[in-house]
């Protein structure tokens, strides 16, 4: 007759155990926690360092953590569709108002506000440093040609940028118009590498260390301010997440020492947000 | 004692072994062509023939390694349960000892766990082989880093262990230097001398003249010959076993 | 004047800061715990791959190599919909949670150990097979043994799943979401680092991670050589 070999097979159900505990562990790192929240918010906020100066006043006040995911305003809003936040903080007015009336959010209040500041190289080739409004410095900037450096990406500074351009009759194009597609950050890393003009928001700017020949070029315009608003989300689409928590932190925001703790934010001596709760 | 011939777990003989009209090919090519061949229960079978005849497709063959194209290996025993009877029931050592990256007496014990030899006795039986063929100061030592003759007398003390019916050698010298192809030689006797059926191939003459109870000729993938060694050295019944005799035939 | 941000790094490293020990355990937590699921899995999964012959066979192995190329990204972007209450396992809820940067990295790490065991232990079953089927041994019995005895090369893929999950960022901080003190990692801090313009601290916490790699595999490789030298 013909020949097989016999094996036992042991080891299947070895390596089942073995996959299983590694699983287990896997999922055993999740740390168990005191009460969070998760903020899906703007770069801007954490990049600026103000999470870092008023939430660990919050969790004294109240005992709940803020767990901050800090992308671009169009990924927060999406984060938030999508129920994977407990709570919104950004700054793009018109896009919160939209959020609320399609029932993804429930309330909005405005927290604070800071504004957008145009910087430049410091010789200022378009001569920007004069003009009368931002609308005026943007026309200058298009007119000139020379390299301006977009965020690209959907952000509220891109959203409010592309304001400005609409407000100035401009459809921005061509060479020395770059969209970059990234944070302020990285956005303003490359402006300075190729001393192009860029829309920034202030407190940004002020914790920026990497500067070389970017300074304010224009500041002040009233359409450069930058308001910030906390949306709570509609607890009907998604239940499940923590909405006692995150009314606690919405109504700590514009509660008075939470005002107080946003206006305490400096960086050498000079303020990044401005509260401006009802 | 503890020989092969009288393991008492051994119910029923593998042996003898019959091959008929046997043919392998591969492509378009035909490897070995109509081979008929018994192997009997007692002795040690020598498989002689140039290079390219066949010789170690026979022992793959005979050993299961391979299955033929055509052709029927029938053992003794047979039957729906006798597969993996007949698998325990032999070893074959190789040309160049496959070894584990693991000590030498640990290969013995993984050869034993793949037979499925109780746990508590694999030690014992793996020191047991060790020592038979004077490894048992080796037991440690990686199986890797032992001398060519060294290995090789471990996969000998590797199939010992297993207590075969039947052992197969293909070419288990060629490689070695003329000290170690002794201590081979000596094994093989031993094995022979515990009962087991010894079937090698070699293409060392005076190793075939001193080993050899009777020998099969192959050439060009046909049996030519199957006769005792002293009929086959003395009186070759083909041309082509004579010229081979004679150095005439290419190895 | 400010503190060169150089050595503000390293003073931050030899103070043991409590910031800097949380994100580089962290990141050592997360990358060797997706190495060691990846290895569970890919290790025998290749073995399968190099041992056994089936219809799509090819498939299988072609997108096995051709998923070590998986842009952490996009690798990020797909566990992010799994893992979104959107998503179907969202009500597990691990999205922003180390366990969530597990499983992404799992998923980049997995295809470059399965690959390279299928290509290991193939090689390895031309030189054992016909002695391990002389001994009676299936191909399922040896995989454990083929495995077991190809350790040293499988190392190797191993350590270059490491680095591949401890040196993406992308895939990361999708799923992650670089909270401070949660998710943050090393490669995370080092991209908000740059963010804020500062470069040298970002520098600095990028040698560390260096180092920490050189580390490990130079401790790995040593190890191996002794073990090497010792069974040959």
């Amino acid at each position: 007759m013909r020949q097989r070999f016999w094996f036992r097979p042991p080891y299947a159900a070895l390596a089942g155990g073995l996959l299983s505990l590694a699983l287990l562990l896997a999922v055993a790192t999740a740390p168990a926690d005191p009460p969070f929240i998760v903020v899906a918010s703007t770069t801007s906020t954490e990049q600026s360092g103000l999470f870092g100066h008023i939430a660990p006043r919050f969790t004294e006040a109240t005992g709940v953590r803020v767990r901050v995911v800090a992308v671009g305003t169009g990924q927060a809003f999406a984060i938030a569709r999508a129920g994977d936040a407990d709570i919104l903080l950004v700054h793009d007015p018109d896009g919160e108002a939209e959020f609320v009336a399609a029932g993804f959010g429930v309330e909005r209040s405005p927290v604070m506000f800071n504004d957008f500041v145009i910087l430049g190289p410091a010789n200022d080739p378009a001569g920007i440093a004069g003009a009368q409004s931002a609308v005026e410095a943007l026309q200058r900037i298009a007119a000139a040609q020379v390299p301006f450096a977009s965020r690209g990406d959907d952000s509220g500074t891109h959203r409010a940028e592309q304001r400005l351009w609409a407000a100035a009759d401009i459809d921005p194009a061509g060479r020395w118009y770059r969209e970059l597609g990234s944070g302020m950050g990285p956005t303003m890393n490359t402006a300075a590498g190729m001393d192009a003009y860029v829309v920034a928001d202030r407190a940004t700017w002020l914790n920026f260390h990497n500067r070389q020949n970017l300074v304010i070029l224009f500041q002040g315009d009233e359409v450069l301010f930058n308001r910030y608003g906390s949306v709570l989300i509609n607890p009907e689409r998604h239940p499940h997440l923590k909405h006692d928590l995150a009314i606690q932190w919405h109504e700590w925001l514009v509660s008075a020492p939470g005002q107080a703790a946003i206006a305490s934010y400096e960086i050498n001596g000079e303020p990044l947000f401005f509260p401006n709760a009802d | 004692m503890s020989t092969a011939a009288k393991d008492p777990v051994r119910a029923a003989s593998l042996l003898p072994l019959t091959l008929e009209q046997v043919c392998f090919r591969h492509g378009d090519q035909t490897l070995l062509q109509d081979i008929n061949l018994s192997v009997s229960e007692r002795g040690k079978t020598i498989v002689l023939g140039p290079n390219g005849a066949g010789k170690s497709l026979l022992m793959r063959l005979c050993h299961g390694l391979l299955d033929p194209s055509s052709g029927d290996i029938r053992w003794a025993l047979d039957g729906r349960d006798a597969a993996p009877t007949i698998r325990r029931q032999q070893a074959m050592v190789f040309q160049r000892p496959v070894l584990l990256r693991r000590s030498a007496l640990a290969n013995v014990v993984h050869a034993l766990a793949l037979q499925g030899v109780a746990r508590a006795e694999r030690t014992a039986r793996g020191e047991e082989a060790l020592e038979r063929f004077g490894l048992l100061p080796l037991a440690g030592r990686p199986a890797r880093v032992m001398s060519g003759g060294e290995q090789q007398r471990l996969a000998l003390a590797r199939a010992w262990a297993l207590r075969p019916e039947i052992l197969f050698l293909d070419e288990p010298t060629s490689a070695l230097d003329p000290s170690a192809v002794k201590a081979v030689e000596d094994a093989v006797l031993t094995f022979h001398a515990a009962g087991t059926r010894i079937v090698m191939t070699t293409h060392d003459l005076g190793q075939a003249r001193r080993l050899a109870d009777d020998v099969v000729f192959l050439c060009d993938g046909r049996l030519l010959e199957h006769t005792p060694a002293e009929t086959f050295f003395r009186q070759p019944q083909s041309a082509e076993a004579a010229a081979f005799l004679r150095g005439d035939l290419v190895w | 004047m400010d503190e060169n941000p150089l050595t503000q790094a390293f003073r931050l490293i030899l103070e043991l800061d409590p910031a800097l020990v949380g994100i580089v355990s962290l990141s050592l937590k997360v990358s060797l715990s997706a190495v060691a699921v990846a290895a569970v899995l890919g290790l025998p999964l290749g073995a399968l791959l190099a041992l056994y012959r089936f219809r799509g066979r090819g498939a299988a192995v072609a997108s096995l190599n051709a998923l070590m190329g998986l842009p952490p990204v996009v690798a990020g972007l797909m566990i992010y919909l799994l893992l979104s209450r959107a998503g179907p396992l969202g009500s597990l809820g691990l999205l922003f949670t180390p366990t969530a940067m597990i499983i992404v990295q799992t998923l980049l790490v997995f295809p470059i150990i399965a690959a390279l065991a299928r290509q290991v232990i193939e090689d390895l079953w031309d030189e054992y097979r016909e002695q391990l089927q002389s001994l009676g041994s299936g191909r399922l019995r040896a995989i454990p043994t083929l495995l077991w005895d190809a350790r040293f090369s499988l190392v190797t893929g191993v350590l270059a799943g490491f680095g591949r999950a401890s040196a993406e960022v992308g895939a990361v901080l999708i799923v992650g979401g670089n909270i401070d003190g949660v998710t943050r990692v090393m490669t995370t801090a080092i991209a908000l680092e740059t963010s804020r313009g500062n470069l040298a601290l970002a520098l600095g916490l990028g040698i560390v991670l260096m180092l920490l790699g050189l580390l490990i595999n130079i401790s790995i490789y040593v190890i191996g050589e002794q073990t090497k030298r010792r069974l040959g």
